[in-house]
């Protein structure tokens, strides 16, 4: 199993400073330029912890929002190309249905593919339904404009035999010519979130990792049908590299330490919550379908706060591991067997935690719970596109 | 507004709508607002004891197609020139309400041959300022519970309009309605949103009597804007009504019919006196 840390350059200073939504509306004067570059500062000596004791990196975009102050994976990844050596780099992701240029999008990840010799590994997602306030883009058909965005960057990546102009629905270019082109062939490995079983089938059949954000145990429902059809479409086992699970996690040497650590980072939670009401689920966001039956639920009229489960409550439902090394490695193998196996772990960090914190939850992780969890994978990890994928993207 | 199926079928050059035809006489074209419109909308029998009210859903509204190709304001207002022609409607009073009345303002721009007269109650669809937005409130920033209250200058009215927002309680059909109603209107409102930023370009076309009419409780658009508008259209009459807001056919359906048959009538004996 390879490990991940996801976390997403908050800025938490300001929480509790502030009342209501941490997203989209508040001033950006409650944001201290000095303090936002210390934190950054923070954040890359935590990254640069990770690439000692081998523990990838995942970054995220947001935008307007005292959650998140990276606006565009590919920029801090950029950075990150250069003051790491080891691990390997993901975006997750890139949000294609809201940042209108995909060829943008496919001359930045060439870029860094190169940047980093090799080491990206590149998410594209949908996108959370409030950020299509500050994008301005329609709710509207946007999974349409998804896979449109997608067809166009594999093919940008992808071909090399000179300029091709491209007219779709959505994207028009007169000369695409992606220079330089990617290190890693054809494409850096690509990865979509997702949480239902069309989600899981559309990107089994495409070869592609597919993860999914704290599902708790219903995690199993998602990855059984990305191993159905990624059985149907390619005729063979999926890989279990092509599975990634999302979740909450901290260790410490003690288990009062790690509760209180685990209390910590349950802060993050409280502040994922903290939305503009009026900005959840504009038309379009889902389908008719899922729109009807979530306004017959009732969900889209129901006001007060949202309840955040305790700590023991999140472990027990699969979306925290916390505790010593060894409670850790027991929550995260038994959640690995009864899900059916994946390979890459992403440990959402931040909320409260400090760096120190932090840092000394990484290198007892790295030390003491990762390598006992190797034996979880009983095959070879590959990431290469399979063939028969690759084949079709280049010559979409 | 969405809570009954409109009775009729209707093809338009291979694009198949619903739609509400009710009374007899001259021909009304009404245009609905976001919400839709169905036979049980308090303004519709009113409206039929002067007119042959014909009440369409617009395309991807209600039960009517969305081809998936159209994606734009231009493409209903193009769709409704063929059912002009297609039941080869003439001297026909064209109503729109608030989305309905960009709609009707778009469709008199492309010439207004057909039209007798054009009514635009508390319509979107223009701009007037070069500064921030239009000064029409954004409804798809409003959460679901307070939309009724925003639409209806009388919040209880607006909440039973809408069924008090109870869904679990109204037919799966109802809330596919509610639905499809709201996605089309994303489709086409979204940005630049609520208008055409080149409509102002053309409003000087509209060359038959217009009436601008209002609600003095609109709280999406201020009667200013309505003000504006009519200001636009050359020899416009503006004229509010007390204790409506938005949706100001829904909310004062007598006043909106008297004014309309009022307009219509006083309109006709004018343009034979000149």
């Amino acid at each position: 199993m390879r490990t991940w840390l996801f976390s997403e350059q908050q800025y938490h200073p300001a929480w509790d400073r502030v009342d209501g939504p941490l997203r989209i509306k508040q001033p950006s004067k409650v944001i201290d330029p000095n303090v936002a570059a210390a934190l950054m500062d923070r954040y890359f000596q935590e990254w640069a912890v990770c690439d000692e004791v081998g523990i990838d990196i995942v970054v995220n975009e947001h935008h307007a929002t005292l959650t998140c102050m990276s606006t565009s994976p590919l920029l801090s990844l950029a950075a990150l190309a250069r003051t790491t050596k080891n691990v390997r780099l993901l975006s997750l992701g890139t949000p294609i249905t809201n940042r209108m240029d995909p060829l943008r999008i496919a001359e930045e990840i060439a870029m860094v593919d190169v940047m980093s010799r090799g080491r990206l590994e590149v998410g594209l997602v949908k996108g959370s339904d409030w950020e299509l306030y500050n994008s301005n883009s329609n709710p509207v058909r946007m999974m349409d404009r998804f896979w449109e965005a997608h067809d166009f960057i594999v093919r940008a990546l992808t071909s090399h035999e000179g300029p091709f102009a491209y007219d779709g629905e959505f994207y028009r270019y007169r000369n695409v010519n992606v220079f330089p082109h990617v290190l890693q062939q054809p494409h850096p490995p690509i990865w979509i979130p997702g949480s239902s079983a069309p989600s899981a089938k559309r990107i089994a059949e495409l070869g592609y990792v597919a993860a999914t954000f704290m599902s708790g145990f219903g995690a199993k429902a998602f990855f059984d049908a990305y191993r159905a059809s990624y059985r149907e479409a390619h005729s063979r086992p999926a890989p279990r590299d092509r599975l990634a699970y999302i979740a909450l996690c901290v260790t410490a040497d003690t288990e009062a330490e790690a509760r209180a650590r685990a209390e910590r980072l349950r802060a993050w939670q409280y502040a994922l919550y903290r939305l503009v009401p009026g900005t959840l689920n504009p038309p379009g966001y889902m389908s008719v379908a899922d729109n009807v039956r979530y306004l017959r639920s009732g969900a889209a009229t129901a006001s007060g706060p949202v309840a955040i489960p305790t700590v023991d409550e999140m472990a027990q439902r699969g979306i925290l591991f916390w505790g010593t090394p060894d409670m850790v490695v027991d929550q995260i193998s038994r959640f690995h067997d009864t899900v059916g196996g994946f390979d890459h772990l992403l440990m959402q960090m931040g909320g409260q935690l400090t760096f120190e914190d932090t840092v000394d939850s990484l290198r007892l992780y790295a030390r003491e719970v990762a390598p006992r969890l190797k034996k979880l994978t009983a095959e070879p990890a590959t990431m290469e596109v399979p063939a028969d994928v690759a084949r079709r993207n280049a010559f979409r | 507004m969405f809570t009954e199926a409109l009775p009729e079928r209707m093809d338009v050059k291979g694009v198949t709508i619903d739609l509400l035809v009710r009374g007899t006489g001259r021909p009304l074209l009404y245009l609905h607002a976001g919400d839709g419109v169905d036979p049980s909308d308090p303004f519709i029998p009113l409206l039929a004891q002067h007119f042959k009210v014909y009440a369409p859903s617009h395309p991807g509204f209600g039960g009517s197609d969305l081809p998936r190709t159209f994606g734009s304001v231009d493409d209903l207002a193009y769709f409704y020139l063929d059912f002009l022609e297609a039941l080869d409607l003439r001297d026909v009073v064209l109503v729109g309400s608030s989305f309905g009345g960009w709609l009707a303002a778009e469709l008199a721009i492309r010439g207004t041959g057909r039209f007798s007269h054009l009514v635009l109650a508390d319509t979107w669809g223009a701009k007037f300022d070069s500064s921030e937005g239009t000064g029409i409130t954004d409804i798809f920033s409003t959460p679901m519970a307070d939309l009724p209250g925003l639409l209806f200058a009388d919040a209880a009215k607006g909440m039973k309009a809408f069924g008090n927002l109870e869904f679990a309680a109204m037919p799966e059909a109802a809330v596919t309605r509610f639905a499809r109603n709201r996605e089309a209107l994303t489709l086409l409102a979204w940005s630049p949103p609520f208008h055409n930023p080149r409509l102002t370009n053309w409003l000087h076309r509209i060359d038959i009597p217009t009436l601008v009419l209002w609600g003095a409780g609109d709280k999406v658009a201020p009667v200013s804007y309505g003000r504006r508008f009519a200001a636009a259209i050359s020899g416009a009459r503006f004229e509010t009504i007390a204790d409506a807001g938005h949706y100001l056919a829904m909310e004062q359906p007598e006043k909106f019919t008297d004014v309309i048959s009022a307009f219509t009538n006083d309109a006709v004996q004018q343009r034979g006196a000149a």
